[in-house]
């Protein structure tokens, strides 16, 4: 029998909440732009306390990105923070950085760690090694193939979290890249924000076609994938796996997307459980998130199928 | 009796511990260089787990050889095992690593934890030192990797002086710095661009360096209102329409450079005062893929000035001679990354990029006989009678003369050294040495 796994997704506002719970969702993932990294949006110490008493009513639980490459001047704010979510009732922590499992171990310990270093988690071993030091979790690199995450099972002493869905992170820098390019111009700044609401995005000369959306924050620049991933058509290799969390990653999408493509997943997810043995993909599921994918951007199955080279 | 600890980084000019500075060996060859230009120690590639798989790399028996060599000048040798390892490359690793350390490899740079634990586990003589690819950058993750068992961090190139001088305040563990060399400028490991572009995977050693590539960039029309929820679309048409009716706006004009993440290198010879005394132990130049020239010639400069500062830290000025000699082996313009500043607009690369070196190595001094005054040179490059070259060599030894008569081993007069690795005889103007390098400018 194999354990039925979570279905995560990012929430952009206190108002989704509801209505990704209603999709579905089994888990939410929120933070704060101080703390965490490319969140789908900005929740105070308040909302996220009202974000944990909303999902928590509902059984669903509320995780929160401390994902930030921490300078020390944001060493001396962290064990307050640490502290407030976890008298928030925050069941876990997203982290990046070895200061907050520091500091989660001192200040907040019933709170769980997902180790979460996006492209550079590759193994089942840095896997365990993070689980010995307290992480309950990891998450694996979008750049790993179908085979690489099976293939962990029988290995892991810890959870395990896969994106299924959504854009991912390619590049981050400490650097303003985009302000920087302005000035470079003399156009410093056109129209002042260079957030994620500006919808900046690059085209490379010889992929006409593919759009690179580049925003910047408080944490430097980042750089997107021009696809979204979508493994629905193989959900099932993940499931046989006992994969333990699938992620939905909403970043840039907005609420009535991610409410699709959560009761999509959702859908396949019960109906796998319901009788793995019988389950097969359905292509009219595809559809539903066919009709709501930006043309600008394909559906593809990321890294799941490629041959890499280095 | 009571030892009172003085923070290195305050005060002034306290003579201090003298860093250590590490240079980069792409072979067997340049890590004889860079030996014995002066580097204390030199970091190599193995033919496994290292990030530059285009790199020559080393065997382990041109290891041992360059062991041997480096022993001979108190220098140590590293292995940079650096990749984030996927499940398939973790099998050989133990072995790889228990030749490392058979062949007398005193450290391996890693970022893996996996490879981390491996290595404490099988061969705990050698030492580990944190990579910067895992973008340490403030003194409670440096503690834990002290904690962990590591002598030493490579930080993340973004900290700057200050949050150095903080890192060291809080922590006593040994800080590895970069202090010369391309940059990347994302977080060192926090890129994939060249996985998504090229299938190159840039954290097991395919970076293709999309970073210096051109892009154009443009924002969506702000009345393209892309996000069209199932429910508030009556059908697929106006779904359609709405996702691709309005063209986005270019924000670049036809005669602007084009976007680019590329960076300046890195250059901080003129601020070795301040590393010295923020108590960096060990500077770092970048570059396993760089020139026997170009490693010869930083390693070179970075030596004389740290020498110089070590000797008399009251009265050191740098000497515009470094800084030219190094420029001469350079192609990129340089900054000082982010160890007084954030980098800007004025820390980019936009114009076109890879600017040839202003001069060429146009041969080795391979021997010097007194009596005559003549030389033996392996050639490097192409040069004739009548054209100027410079001698250089350790410690800064420095001087120009024309190419007179040039003669092949059997003394035969020849009108140019045309060949590669030609053994060829000239007369010079002052005494060489095995070792000296000869160059000449670019035509």
């Amino acid at each position: 029998m194999v354990n039925k796994p979570e279905l995560l997704v990012t929430a952009g506002s206190l108002n989704e909440i509801e209505p990704l719970i209603n999709a579905g969702a089994d888990a939410l993932l929120i933070g704060n732009d101080r703390f965490g990294m490319r969140l789908a949006g900005n929740f105070s110490i308040e909302d996220i306390q009202q974000a944990v008493a909303q999902a928590h009513a509902r059984q669903v639980k509320v995780y929160v990105s401390l994902q930030s490459l921490l300078s020390n001047d944001l060493l001396d704010a962290l064990p307050d923070y640490v502290k407030a979510l976890g008298n928030a009732c925050v069941d876990a922590v997203e982290f990046n950085d070895p200061s907050v499992l520091m500091a989660v171990k001192t200040y907040a310990p019933q709170m769980k760690l997902h180790w979460n270093a996006e492209m550079t988690t590759t193994n089942y071993a840095t896997a365990n090694y993070w689980g010995r030091r307290g992480a309950n979790r990891v998450v694996f690199a979008r750049e790993l193939n179908m085979d690489e995450i099976t293939g962990m099972k029988g290995h892991l002493e810890v959870e395990s979290q896969v994106q299924i869905h959504g854009m991912t992170n390619i590049y981050h820098s400490k650097r303003s890249l985009v302000g920087s390019y302005m000035l470079h111009q003399g156009r410093p700044i056109e129209g002042g924000s260079l957030g994620k609401e500006r919808g900046l995005f690059l085209l490379e000369a010889e992929r006409p076609g593919e759009k690179f959306p580049i925003y910047e924050d408080i944490n430097g620049t980042h750089i997107m994938s021009s696809d979204d991933i979508c493994i629905l058509e193989d959900l099932h290799f993940l499931l046989e796996a006992g994969v333990n969390s699938l992620k939905v990653e909403g970043l840039l999408k907005p609420l009535s997307y991610n409410e699709t493509v959560v009761r999509t997943y959702r859908q396949s997810i019960d109906t796998y459980m319901a009788d793995p043995a019988n389950y097969k993909y359905q292509e009219q599921d595809m559809d539903n998130i066919r009709k709501v994918q930006n043309s600008d951007r394909e559906l593809t199955f990321g890294f799941f199928y490629k041959e890499q080279v280095y | 009796m009571e030892v009172m600890s003085q923070p290195k980084y305050t005060g002034k000019r306290y003579r201090l511990d003298k860093p250590e500075l590490l240079a980069p060996a792409g072979n067997l060859e340049k890590l004889k260089f860079a030996v014995h230009y002066g580097a204390d120690a030199v970091y190599i590639g193995g033919q496994m787990y290292g990030l530059r798989s285009n790199a020559d790399n080393f065997s382990f028996e041109e290891m041992r050889e360059g062991v041997e060599f480096a022993r001979k000048y108190g220098a140590k040798v590293f292995v940079a095992t650096n990749i984030y390892a996927h499940n398939e490359d973790l099998e050989g690793i133990e072995a790889y690593l228990r030749n490392l350390h058979e062949v007398g490899i005193a450290a391996i740079i890693t970022a893996d934890p996996a490879i981390i634990e491996i290595a404490q586990r099988a061969v705990p003589e050698i030492e580990v030192h944190l990579s910067t690819q895992q973008s340490t950058m403030n003194w409670q993750s440096v503690k834990f990797w002290k904690e962990e068992g590591l002598p030493r961090v490579v930080l993340g190139r973004e900290v700057s002086f200050q949050e150095i001088a903080e890192i060291k305040k809080h922590v006593d563990v040994e800080i590895e710095a970069f202090v010369h060399g391309a940059m990347c400028s994302s977080y060192s490991g926090r890129c994939v661009l060249s996985n998504h572009f090229t299938d190159r995977d840039s954290n097991r050693g395919g970076c293709c360096q999309s970073c210096r590539w051109s892009y154009d960039l443009f924002e969506e029309a702000p009345s393209n209102d892309v996000w069209v929820s199932e429910e508030d679309a009556q059908d697929q048409e106006e779904v359609s329409a709405s996702k691709n009716g309005v063209t986005p706006n270019p924000l670049f004009q036809p005669e602007d450079n084009a976007f680019t993440m590329g960076s300046k290198d890195l250059c901080m010879l003129e601020s070795i005062p301040e590393l010295i005394e923020v108590g960096i132990d060990s500077f770092k130049i970048e570059g396993r893929m760089k020139s026997l020239h170009y490693v010869a010639t930083v390693v070179n400069a970075y030596r004389q000035a740290i020498d110089s500062y070590m000797a008399d830290p009251e009265h050191y000025v740098l000497k515009p001679e470094w800084v030219e000699e190094i420029n001469k082996a350079a192609n990129r313009p340089v900054n000082t990354g982010f160890f007084y500043d954030t980098p800007d607009h004025e820390d980019h690369i936009y114009e076109p990029e890879e600017k040839a070196t202003p001069y060429d190595f146009a041969g080795l001094v391979l021997e010097y006989n007194s009596e005559d005054g003549k030389a033996l040179i392996q050639q490097r490059n192409h040069f004739k009678p009548g054209q100027e070259i410079e001698f250089f060599g350790p410690g800064g030894t420095f001087f120009k003369q024309r190419v007179d008569t040039i003669w092949d081993e059997k003394g035969n007069v020849l009108d140019a050294a045309r060949h590669a690795m030609q053994r060829i005889v000239i007369k010079v103007d002052q005494p060489v040495h095995y070792f000296d390098m000869m160059r000449c400018k670019r035509k």
